[in-house]
């Protein structure tokens, strides 16, 4: 406005303050960096410990054999050494192994200790064989040779091992074959007769014992009960056929101290000269062994064999987790957040809803006992399966009633994180869509849904990781330590929601601290802890790709 | 500096005003010999303790244009969303007065505020296309009525994206996201849903704040195209636009109407100097 020059300020400048280490802030990069490292750390050292111990432990090792100054002969898998104090008073810090000798009928142990103090010799017999069979554990020793129904066919370790790897195929394979006659065939015909005395006794209930009803009912369960008879002996015959067949091969085999075995090879589950193997071979014991391991069923009170129902009651009981609580968790917050009026109920409902994400697992589980099991299942039992009671069908834990124990434990986790995806979405969408004229409910779903979908997707995922890693509860409700069949088949109605399942966590927890041969069960644990992460980890993969693809279709924005 | 105009009545309104005194709305009288489509009187709101509409006496004449102009924060945007009842979804709003659309009153109890808003079109002063396609964001009235007929909905489509002057970008695009268009996009996309369903009035929010001249331009030849079928409401902060495409212009202040009047009065001799001072730029 005007042309008068600017006056200068008399005012000295004031000073600011020099910036102190403090507020520029160096040491807290240093101190939040550490807090990241050691977190990371953790879960690092975690992952890793796990990772190593769960993937060596089914690589083969060698057999050495170990002369002792006492005399004794020992031979087996070096599990691990250590140092201990010894009652010497020369030496006072020795060397001790923890060796699995096996042979557990003959000898009574699966594992000794022996002091490095005490070895004379070592070696590594050439014909050293590893023989992991279907009872009894381990089996250490050497072929010495074969006998083929009472003749004996071979009578050196290469002649022995040689008929034993062209025979063992065939005798597994019939062996697999008894085994599902047994399982599998013989269940199968005792169900049709089960079922034929279920309905005799639903007809014996509705109209007594005297009714022509019954009469018709009754004939007809006698013809059932002959014609499985009949099915039955001919099964029965059958698996003595096998059985005689099998029973015709014979490994002889001399255990170290040289004690003669003759060991059928039914017996048999995998044999291996542990000493002669090449790295590829050891490759093959090692994925072999992988491969019964997840696809297997349990052996040897769940310390041998493989972990396949274990996995696949995980799975389905995750997956049924899922499908229970989302819906409601949705149903649930979406009431919160966009209908319910602000004030103090509400508050103390959201309160409460946080507050019982930190009630312990085990509290759902004995709840989920009570009100499921012995509630609504007996209840259902008593409506549409009275004809087996007192057996209870419903009325016992299953993966049914697991699988919503678990929703209910996870369900404060998807409300509160789809509260938040809700609160998330802008309100200017909502109000785009009311100025469209739409309702309430129509912009709920065409607009609000969608986009929340992705942050319903963390609910959801974080409720099954937390959901798949719980064991506790389940020892309630359902998860069992061997269950005799999986809870979906092909036989109608295909899914046996009332059937109670193995779980993997529940399987760690068994080998850990129930079974008898814990040493042997000890590197298992890890293995399944390895697997159970891996299929957590895939199993939020799966899920997190679906929210990506959700999040790239309604959540991206650019201006 | 000081250019005096005699014809102007003096007052210190302004500050008055602000200190609390009220002044009857200065309406011309041109306004009485039309047909009003939406009839104002003694409308007040307030958001929980603060308010923001002070006994609004207004007209909005059928088929014609009519800008709200006045400083930011005046309470514009807040008329303009009380005509559909679009600030009703605040919990804190409280309403007090009257308005009447084609003579029916628009907060009476029994009002299906559903049906209300089904006859007006709304266009927001930010962008806020929804999450999904743009054919659906287009689309979104038909689809809520529950139109089903593809050639109907794609006929609606494009004649909406061209009316928005958006068509060329999109057609080729039209299964994309509209989240992932540029801000002057989207605008126009939610210009193009907004005049989709063919509202009898639409409700315009400084549509053209975040558009480039030659979309600006496009728009302004939309409303000059649709002046006479339909009745416009328009909130801009540009006063040449005002002048260039309505009929009738209201100056709000402090949550008052000041003046109302035909818009060449208003902007060429209008009765009050405040009015005169806002829109020569002077304040505000
Ligand atoms: N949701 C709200 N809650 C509380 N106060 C509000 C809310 N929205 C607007 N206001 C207040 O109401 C008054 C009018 O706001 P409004 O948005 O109508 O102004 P405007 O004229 O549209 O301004 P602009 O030109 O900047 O868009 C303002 O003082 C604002 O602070
Ligand atoms: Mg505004």
């Amino acid at each position: 406005m005007s042309s008068r020059p600017l006056e200068k300020s008399v005012r000295p400048r004031r000073q600011r303050s020099r910036v102190s280490l403090f507020a520029q802030g160096e040491p807290m990069i240093w101190l939040t960096g550490g807090g990241l490292a050691v977190a990371l750390c953790m879960i690092i050292g975690l992952l890793l410990l796990i990772f190593c111990n769960g993937i060596a432990t089914l690589w083969p090792a060698p057999v050495p054999q170990f002369q002792t100054s006492a005399g004794s002969v020992y031979m087996g898998e070096v599990t691990r050494a250590e140092s201990f104090r010894s009652n010497d008073e020369k030496v006072r810090v020795l060397q001790r192994k923890l060796v699995r000798t096996g042979n557990y009928e003959i000898s009574g142990e699966h594992f000794v200790w022996i002091s490095d103090h005490d070895i004379k010799a070592e070696t590594r017999p050439e014909w050293a064989l590893v023989i992991e069979r279907t009872a009894w554990g381990r089996f250490y020793g050497f072929p010495e040779g074969f006998t083929l129904g009472g003749d004996t066919v071979a009578s050196t370790p290469e002649a022995a091992w040689e008929m034993f790897n062209k025979h063992h195929r065939a005798v597994s394979e019939r062996r697999e074959k008894i085994r599902e006659l047994e399982t599998h065939e013989i269940g199968r015909v005792n169900r049709r007769l089960e079922t034929a005395r279920l309905n005799l006794r639903t007809v014996e209930l509705r109209d007594g014992k005297d009714s022509p009803a019954w009469q018709a009912e009754h004939a007809k369960f006698l013809e059932t009960e002959k014609a499985v008879t009949a099915k039955f002996a001919t099964l029965q015959e059958e698996i003595v056929r096998l059985r005689a067949e099998n029973s015709r091969y014979v490994l002889n085999l001399k255990t170290a101290q040289g004690k003669a075995v003759a060991m059928p090879l039914s017996d048999i589950v995998r044999a291996y000269p542990a000493n002669q193997l090449s790295f590829i071979g050891k490759a093959g014991i090692y994925f072999s062994r992988w491969h019964e391991f997840l696809l297997g069923e349990p052996r040897e009170a769940n310390s041998e064999g493989g972990v396949f129902p274990a996995i696949f009651g995980t799975v389905i009981m995750t997956l049924l987790m899922s499908l229970a609580v989302v819906p409601f968790g949705v149903m649930a917050a979406l009431y919160l957040r966009e209908y319910a009026k602000p004030g103090l109920i509400v508050s103390a409902v959201r309160i409460s809803i946080n507050n019982l994400a930190g009630v312990p697992s085990i509290v759902f589980g004995v709840f989920g006992l009570g009100f499921f099991c012995y509630f609504i299942g007996a209840s259902i039992d008593e409506l549409f399966y009275a004809s087996s009671l007192p057996n209870p069908t419903f009325g016992k834990g299953g993966i049914l009633w697991a699988s919503l124990t678990l929703a209910l434990l996870t369900l404060p986790v998807v409300i509160v994180a789809t509260e938040e995806a809700l609160s998330a979405v802008p309100n200017s969408m909502r109000e785009g869509s009311y100025a469209c004229g739409g309702s309430k409910w129509q912009t709920i779903k065409r607009i609000v849904l969608p986009r929340a979908m992705p942050g319903i997707m963390t609910g959801m995922i974080l409720a099954m990781a937390r959901g798949a890693g719980e064991v506790a509860p389940l020892m309630l409700v359902g998860a069992v330590k061997l269950a005799p069949e999986l809870p979906v088949d092909s036989i109608a109605p295909f899914v046996h929601a009332e059937r109670s399942f193995m779980h993997l966590g529940f399987h760690i927890y068994d080998l850990g601290f129930q079974s008898q041969n814990s040493e042997a069960a000890k590197p298992m644990v890890f293995t399944t802890t390895l697997l159970l992460i891996v299929l957590i980890f895939l199993l939020n993969l799966l899920a997190v790709r679906l929210r990506s693809r959700l999040r790239r279709k309604f959540v991206s924005a650019a201006f | 500096m000081d250019i005096q105009n005699p014809v102007k009545k003096k007052s210190n309104r302004l500050a008055e005003i602000a200190a609390g005194k009220t002044f009857p709305t200065e309406t011309h009288d041109v306004l009485k010999s039309e047909e009003p489509l939406l009839e104002v009187s003694g409308f007040n709101l307030s958001y929980g303790a603060k308010q923001a509409l002070f006994d609004i006496n207004m007209i909005i004449p059928k088929g014609k244009v009519t800008a709200l102009v006045g400083p930011s924060g005046c309470g514009k945007s807040t008329l303009l969303r009380s005509i559909n009842r679009i600030n009703d979804l605040l919990s804190t709003v409280r309403i007090n007065g009257e308005m009447k659309l084609n003579g029916e009153p628009v907060y009476a109890p029994a009002v299906d505020v559903i049906e209300l808003r089904k006859r007006m079109g709304m266009v927001f002063q930010k962008p806020n296309p929804f999450p999904m396609s743009v054919y659906e964001n287009v689309i979104y009235s038909l689809r809520i009525d529950g139109e089903r007929n593809k050639s109907v909905l794609d006929e609606v489509c494009e004649r909406s994206l061209r009316g928005a002057a958006i068509w060329e970008e999109t057609k080729d695009r039209l299964n994309e996201s509209a989240l992932g268009m540029s801000g002057g996009q989207q605008q126009r996309l939610c210009i193009a849903r907004a005049i989709a369903a063919e509202p009898e009035v639409l409700l315009m929010d400084e549509p053209c704040s975040a558009l480039d001249p030659i979309a600006t331009n496009k728009i302004e030849d939309l409303i000059a195209d649709l002046r006479g079928d339909y009745t416009i409401v328009i909130v801009t902060h540009n006063m040449q636009q005002a002048a260039r495409v309505s009929d009738y212009t209201a100056f709000m202040y402090l949550g008052r109407l000041i003046e109302y009047g035909p818009t060449s009065t208003i902007f060429q001799n209008p009765h009050l100097q405040e009015t005169q001072d806002y829109v020569t730029g002077r304040f505000g």
